[in-house]
């Protein structure tokens, strides 16, 4: 039966081609639209480090005065960590790993003389960086706790980096001048950069961003090299050195592996804060230490921009515009046929049938509609590829979403049918005979 | 013209009738927001700036030692002013629209307390001319001024400010601004002139208070000035960086120079705001293009169902005309119901926006725009389908099927 249904569909279709092209296109437009921005939006807030997210926390404390207020469009100082608290929480040693980290911009003078200086963007961290976040690594090693108490001047490349500077051959042992210092090349991490960097400062951009170096954050603050991201302080002609205790400018992380581990590390911020407040440094209540989990944490900082939402809307918007145009151009179809459809209710179909045999008729409209419409989407998303967004080189369709567009394809158009083909089914066939 | 016969032929077809409203009601709810939207990133595209936006190209120099800033850059600037075609030359910390926001809350009193985050530039000497700010009041910096004025963690040592009208209005409405005292984190400067609006280094993100918020202030030679900004006839700026670029990287082994005009500083920042408008336009345009074939292939069947009763009307004495009226004030009808309905979910996304989206109110003429350009394109949209439906002859009434 199934075959003689797709036959007559397929004849039905084959009589009023405008009629069906329009409702192909429509389904594919609105398809097409809205799962580019379906698309964006899921590696937007997709988890950066499958497998490992569930163990990553950063916690958050606020030094901040009572009477502190937050300028317009200001970021939040809270957001990072002060030298003094980063150092005691690293210290205390209380998750499975825990690491503290800033963004840093340095200038870099090749010693190779065809390259002119150039600018590069990387991290500076302590020791677990590397383990906390499990940085594959292709030659070479991070640094030790040691060399991070010693200030040790070493530097981990990024592949990219690496190859730029010293071409196909071996690049730890080397050199680098980076600044106004020279560093030794311990190792060399394979290109790696979650996406978004959700570990960084969140005036970055962290979809584009790599990190092409690493060293120790004990040389950062050691040599003040430069930070980027913001430095937000809060006492007036406090001194705006990296390790005053009024100014934060760190993330921090850790790893904690059960829940209670995590319930025991939320106990010992809160219990860090009180005692930091009856030190008399802390003024706010110790409760307003936070504990985030790495997807938490990227809810709360809401980095998909308002654009993309908007965009999202838009295009939902759009398709249902082109679901109710398919609803009535189907409308305007199957009655056209109410003499055809009583024919072979007076054969004896029953309701059923008829409602079936739309449906497949409708059904094949929306596979054609979501194969265009896998067409428009992959033009939409090459489109944004060319975007200059932050996010544009992301936009890219995996296997789940590329049957999620044909199966929502299929969907709508046999939703958009059924009032149609319940309104074509209900034709009393007697009257339909005798009026034609 | 009789509408009593459409409105009981329309209630035999409720359910097409209803899609019709329905879909006009949708597509005028999201051109007339979409609309405002292209209106509102246009608008942001061309916020006027009070410098030389056409003369202007800037050479952006990273990496020099800041302990020899003050013999490089007179001897920079003096290369640059050597560049055929450079009428002005300065050095300055940051540039309107750079993106790299140096913020400072100012007030008119000691302890006063501010939400608006002013961008602030510190100039060399001849910023004003290589800037092309106009003085609307007051005066520029002297040349002691320049001298004796630096900077100190981000803090101006000088005494003196400019600040912009905006700024002026903001601070002392009513009152003339000269002579007034500007505070900031403990310190005090004296308002020595009044420039045009100039625009914030960041606008979009410093709110609609700082957009237009700025001050100047005079410096001698520093190392935070990475900036040379280099004036000439517009049709120069090319080749004036080119040439520029070469010069400074010339003078600088061991930095990190780049050059563009100042009309690509602009574009640059506004680049995705006009992607998205392109992408608006785009959306808009492929509604009302599906939008117009829905009314198409509805009313066409429609018009495919009605021949015989067409053909009748014409057998009694109908004349074309009256056909065309017809199927065209039906759809006037629909496309009315549609705009309403429309409108008011216009009105109410544009409240749901403003409330999650930092969207201002829709001015009114939106929505009867938005009515307008519906209603015509349901007359564009059914003027085929009616004019077959002219053109049954009235033979048509004595035919069985």
């Amino acid at each position: 039966m199934f075959g003689y249904y797709l036959d007559l569909a397929w004849r039905s279709l084959k009589r009023t081609p405008v009629l069906t092209g329009l409702m192909v296109l429509a389904i594919g437009l609105g398809i097409g639209a809205s799962m580019t921005m379906l698309t964006v939006l899921h590696v937007m807030t997709d988890d950066p480090m499958p497998g490992r997210s569930a163990h990553l926390y950063t916690p958050h404390l606020d030094p901040l005065p009572r009477d502190y207020k937050l300028r317009d469009g200001s970021p939040d100082p809270t957001d990072d960590m002060t030298w003094p608290d980063a150092m005691a929480l690293l210290k205390a040693h209380r998750g499975v790993r825990q690491a503290a980290m800033s963004g840093g911009s340095l200038l870099l003078r090749p010693a190779r003389a065809d390259l002119r200086p150039f600018y590069v963007s990387g991290r500076y961290a302590t020791t677990d960086f590397f383990a906390l976040f499990g940085v594959p690594f292709e030659q070479g090693s991070g640094w030790s706790a040691a060399d991070d108490a010693a200030g040790a001047q070493v530097v981990v490349l990024s592949e990219t980096l690496a190859r730029k500077l010293f071409g196909t051959g071996k690049a730890v042992g080397q050199t680098v001048r980076l600044g106004e210092h020279d560093f030794r090349v311990i190792g060399v991490t394979a290109d790696w950069a979650p996406k978004p960097v959700f570990y960084d400062d969140q005036t970055g951009t962290q979809y584009s961003d790599a990190d092409l170096f690493f060293l120790p954050l004990s040389v950062a603050v050691d040599e003040k090299l430069q930070v980027s991201g913001n430095r937000s302080g809060w006492v007036h002609g406090d001194d705006t050195s990296l390790t005053s205790a009024n100014m934060t400018w760190l993330q921090f992380w850790v790893q904690l592996d059960t829940p209670a581990q995590v319930a025991a590390y939320r106990q010992y911020l809160v219990d860090y804060s009180a005692q930091q407040k009856a030190l008399g440094r802390f003024q706010r209540p110790p409760t307003n230490a936070k504990l985030y989990s790495l997807m938490s944490w990227l809810a709360h900082e809401n980095l998909v921009p308002g654009d993309v939402d908007l965009q999202l809307w838009l295009a939902l918007g759009f398709l249902f515009v082109c679901l109710l145009n398919i609803v009535a151009l189907l409308l305007a179809k199957f009655l056209r046929r109410s003499g055809a459809i009583s024919v072979r209710r007076a054969l004896g179909a029953r309701r059923r049938d008829i409602f079936v045999q739309l449906g497949i008729e409708s059904a094949l409209i929306g596979v054609a509609g979501g194969v265009l419409g896998l067409a428009i989407a992959q033009l939409g998303l090459w489109s944004i590829r060319q975007r200059p967004d932050d996010y544009a080189k992301l936009a890219q369709m995996d296997m789940s979403m590329l049957l999620g567009t044909l199966g929502l394809a299929v969907l709508a158009s046999v939703l958009a049918g059924l009032l149609p083909a319940w309104r074509a089914c209900r034709v009393p066939p007697a009257l339909q005979l005798k009026g034609g | 013209m009789e509408i009593r016969p459409i409105f009981s032929s329309l209630r035999r077809h409720r359910i097409p009738a209803l899609l019709i409203v329905l879909e006009i009601a949708l597509a005028c709810a999201v051109l007339c927001n979409a609309v405002f939207m292209i209106g509102q990133r246009m608008a942001n595209i061309h916020w006027p700036n009070g410098i030389d936006e056409a003369g202007i190209s800037v050479i952006t120099v990273n990496g020099t030692d800041a302990k020899l800033a003050a013999s490089n850059i007179p001897r920079d600037l003096a290369a640059l002013r050597g560049v055929a075609g450079v009428t002005a030359a300065a050095a300055v910390t940051s540039m309107p629209l750079d993106q790299s926001p140096a913020l400072t809350g100012f007030t008119t009193t000691p302890d006063g307390k501010t939400t608006v985050n002013t961008s602030v530039y510190f100039m060399g000497r001849g910023g004003e001319q290589a800037l092309g700010l106009h003085l609307l009041q007051g005066r520029f910096f002297n040349a002691e001024e320049y001298a004796d004025s630096g900077l100190k963690d981000f803090q101006s040592t000088a005494h003196v400010a400019l600040v912009t009208a905006s700024d002026a209005k903001r601070l002392w409405p009513g009152k003339d601004a000269l002579g007034k005292q500007l505070y900031a984190n403990g310190k005090s400067w004296t308002v020595v002139g009044v420039v045009s609006d100039v625009l914030a280094m960041d606008p979009t993100t410093s709110g609609p208070g700082g957009r237009y918020s700025s001050v100047f202030y005079p410096s001698q030679p520093d190392g935070m000035m990475g900036n040379y900004v280099v004036r000439s006839a517009p049709q120069d700026r090319d080749r004036i960086v080119r040439e520029a670029v070469q010069t400074i990287s010339a003078l600088n082994p061991g930095a990190v120079v780049e050059g563009k005009t100042y009309a690509r500083m602009r574009s640059d920042y506004f680049a995705n705001t006009s992607s998205m408008v392109w992408m608006l336009v785009l959306v808009c345009a492929v509604m009302l293009a599906v939008t117009v074939f829905g009314i198409v292939g509805l009313t066409s069947f429609w018009v495919g169902q009605r021949r015989r009763q067409i053909g009748i009307r014409r057998a009694v004495g109908a004349t074309r005309g009256h056909i065309l009226h017809y199927f065209q004030t039906e759809n006037f009808l629909l496309s009315t119901g549609g705009v309403v309905v429309g409108m008011l979910l216009a009105f109410g996304i544009n409240l749901y926006l403003m409330q999650h989206y930092a969207m201002t109110r829709m001015p009114w003429y939106y929505l009867p725009g938005g009515a307008v350009a519906l209603w015509l394109i349901g007359q564009l949209a059914v003027l085929g389908p009616a004019l077959r439906a002219a053109a049954v002859p009235p033979v048509v009434a004595t035919r069985s099927v």
